[in-house]
């Protein structure tokens, strides 16, 4: 059992960041025609944002609050010291996770139900989906069983983290958790492993430099400045 | 200023017989893949009409162009920072119920069909799902005014029209039509490129087609729900962005676009344009009613040595700017102000113009035509079958008077020819038409000359594309022997 829960805990993260982190970039260079949101939008566009607006909304804000949990667990811990602020943090995650989680059963209905979007869902796309849907419920799961999350989430999973960095992993952290908890640290780090084999590289390409650049762009077959008749 | 040159275009709309051989050839060459079936980068519409994808001028409805924003222009879509609550659901995104679902039929079933009583039919099926289906609209499907109380009756450009106007148009034994082909126009100020978030649609600096770079397209779709003449596409199956890219690949080996070549009333030209880059967001800030002449302005005199010199400082070969002294574009364009920008109101500064069609206009006078011509010259115009505000709404942002000038123009070369070949009306009165129309004799010989009798070399002149100077002729080609060469190296396939 130790074994097992080390090679889970302690060996496949690595193995997942290192795929996350070659295949991303190897896919970038060398396959960058692959890299798309891969939208449906134009084959459904009535549940289409009933699905993909509340889904997208949600995760984000709920990946924001791991991320702030992660980056500053002193503040977060600060913060929830006071009983009603812990309330607010807890209920808008929950309400998050709800939002998630209605954004995505819109998805698996739409994606089901409509023959146009169905026929343009891969089977790594239901993969994904599934996976996804997995660690929404086993989160809101935990939100209900196991409260207060924001808090022991900088007792448990926070030096859990911090030992996978140091490259010392403390798999003690993790072991002795309940069940649904352990899964939803195994889902994640199976999402992160099928990342780049996904839709999920999508994420990547986010368009920030749009918002800087001028409205049009040229491009030159030759450099006018480097003519040399 | 900063010169550039651009591959312009003109369609001759009095020419138009609505064969849709473009259609086709277009079809055959480039969006004949997965995908890309619903595409039609260059398709033939019926005016009036809702055309193709439905109601696509319904800018409420599409928000696509530009729109003024005090002494600049935005985007009506989904421009800067309106991208971002926006990028999971385009709001203005038309779906594939716009355009049609693409089908086929169940040929085989006619040859494996039990026996029965009854002959075996060939079913429409869908391209998408490869479901059967019911086939409720196609590309076209108005064709020739085909179930117009439908299309033709929503046409955007008759809310110009007063109810009276509307009613007479659709009077049975006063129905008139035209052919509209649309292709991308490529224009000055694309609403495409710059609603990329990837920033994967561009425009070429020699000659200024507007490309979608496959490889950086993410499929947000934004260009799609930009462009206000629906002339980009997504491509379902891919996820990327396709649009009409002028064939460059042979406008490089000196051939004209498909389209263009195939086109059988001969009425499509194609010429080079200078002009002034710099100009471009002041022009497009102008009210509606200055812009065709905005951009008139900012087309250059490719004869004009100023221009010349900068132009060659810019990089601009000079094969290019003989090209540009020859465009049959510009003289349809600046110099004969014949050809107009279609709906310029739009801010997108299109390059392709169009020489709006006469016949509808004053063949409701039929009989009356000459007598008018006689006497006050022009045929009433305001009297005409297809209500001038309808062109107008289409070509001018509602300019009656630019569209006055342009059929006055074309009936008056008319009546100097006719003067000229069949003799019945004198040559004293056509020259006084051509004085009334703001034309010389000298003018509408060169009218007369591009519209009837052109030769390929007359409408198509394609400056060469010197790839030899090509950035990538400029590195070491022995750096690349036995590679792979350029472009793209994988097969095009869906991503994961």
């Amino acid at each position: 059992m130790k074994t097992f829960n080390f090679v889970l805990y302690g060996i496949f993260p690595y193995i997942a960041i290192f795929i996350f982190i070659f295949f991303s970039i190897y896919r970038y260079t060398r396959r960058g025609y692959s890299y798309s949101s891969l939208s449906s939008q134009f084959l459904e566009n009535r549940i289409h944002f009933w699905a993909l607006v509340p889904f997208h909304f949600g995760i984000i804000f709920i990946f924001l609050g791991h991320l702030v949990a992660f980056l500053l667990p002193t503040y977060i811990l600060s913060w929830n010291s006071d009983l009603t602020r812990l309330y607010i943090l807890e209920i808008s995650a929950f309400m998050g996770g709800l939002f998630t989680l209605m954004g995505m059963l819109a998805i698996f209905i739409r994606r089901w139900t409509n023959p146009r979007a169905k026929i343009v869902t891969s089977r790594m796309d239901w993969i994904v989906l599934t996976l996804i849907m997995i660690q929404v419920l086993s989160g809101l799961g935990t939100a209900v069983f196991n409260s207060w999350g924001s808090s022991w989430f900088t007792a448990v999973a926070n030096p859990y983290l911090m030992s996978l960095l140091r490259m010392d992993p403390q798999v003690g952290f993790i072991a002795p958790l309940p069940w649904m908890i352990q899964l939803h640290i195994m889902g994640a780090w199976l999402t992160l492993f099928l990342f780049p084999f996904s839709r999920l590289v999508h994420i990547l390409v986010v368009p920030n430099p749009y918002l800087w650049r001028k409205p049009q762009m040229v491009r030159w077959n030759w450099n006018p400045k480097k003519r040399f008749i | 200023m900063n010169i550039r040159s651009q591959i312009s275009m003109v369609f001759h709309l009095d020419k138009c017989i609505g064969c849709h051989t473009c259609s086709v050839a277009c079809k055959n060459i480039w969006t004949d893949r997965k995908g890309t079936e619903y595409m039609w980068w260059n398709n033939v519409e019926t005016k009036p009409g809702t055309g193709f994808p439905t109601r696509w001028e319904d800018q409420e409805k599409y928000r696509g162009g530009w729109e003024k924003d005090g002494d600049s222009v935005r985007l009506k879509s989904t421009g800067k920072a309106r991208i971002i609550p926006n990028i999971f659901h385009n709001p203005s995104l038309p779906s594939m119920d716009d355009y049609y679902e693409p089908w086929t039929y169940d040929y085989q079933n006619l040859f494996n069909a039990p026996a029965g009583d009854d002959q075996p039919t060939a079913l429409p099926k869908s391209m998408v799902t490869g479901e059967y289906i019911d086939i409720e609209s196609g590309p076209n499907w108005d064709d020739d005014l085909g179930g117009s109380s439908l299309y033709a009756k929503n046409d955007p450009n008759l809310e110009s029209l007063t109810e009276e106007q509307k009613q007479q148009l659709f009077e049975i034994e006063r129905l008139v039509l035209f052919y509209f082909p649309r292709i991308c126009n490529h224009c000055l100020n694309p609403a495409c490129v710059a609603s990329c978030p990837s920033g994967a649609l561009y425009k070429r600096g020699e000659d200024g087609i507007v490309l979608v770079d496959q490889e950086r397209c993410r499929g947000w779709r934004s260009c799609v729900a930009a462009c206000p003449y629906k002339k980009t596409y997504y491509n379902w199956t891919s996820g990327k962005s396709e649009k009409c890219i002028l064939c460059f690949p042979r406008l490089e080996t000196g051939q004209a676009p498909a389209c263009f070549h195939s086109c059988v009333g001969r009425i499509r030209y194609l010429g080079v344009l200078l002009y002034d880059a710099d100009k471009i967001e002041e022009m497009a800030s102008k009210t509606d009613r200055e812009l065709v002449n905005a951009q008139r302005e900012m087309i250059l005199d490719p004869f004009d040595p100023k221009v010349i010199e900068m132009a060659k400082a810019n990089g601009i070969h000079e094969h290019t700017i003989q090209a540009a002294q020859e465009s049959p574009v510009y003289k349809f364009v600046k110099v004969w102000k014949m050809a107009l920008p279609p709906h310029i109101e739009y801010r997108t500064f299109p390059m392709l113009f169009y020489v709006p069609p006469m016949l509808p206009v004053i063949s409701s006078l039929d009989g009356e035509a000459r007598k008018n011509m006689a006497e006050g010259l022009f045929p009433e115009f305001d009297q005409a079958r297809v209500p001038i505000e309808f062109l107008s709404s289409l070509f001018t942002a509602g300019d009656g008077e630019k569209m006055r000038y342009v059929l006055k123009k074309q009936m008056a070369v008319r009546t100097w020819r006719r003067a000229v070949t069949v003799g019945d009306i004198s040559k004293e009165t056509a020259e006084k038409m051509l004085i009334a129309a703001d034309c010389t004799i000298a003018e509408a010989e060169g009218i007369y000359h591009l519209t009837s009798i052109a030769t390929l070399e007359d409408r198509f002149v394609i400056p060469p594309a010197h790839r030899e100077e090509a950035i990538e002729m400029m590195d070491d080609p022995l750096e690349y022997k036995q590679h792979a060469g350029f472009g793209f190296r994988d097969k095009p396939t869906r991503g994961l």
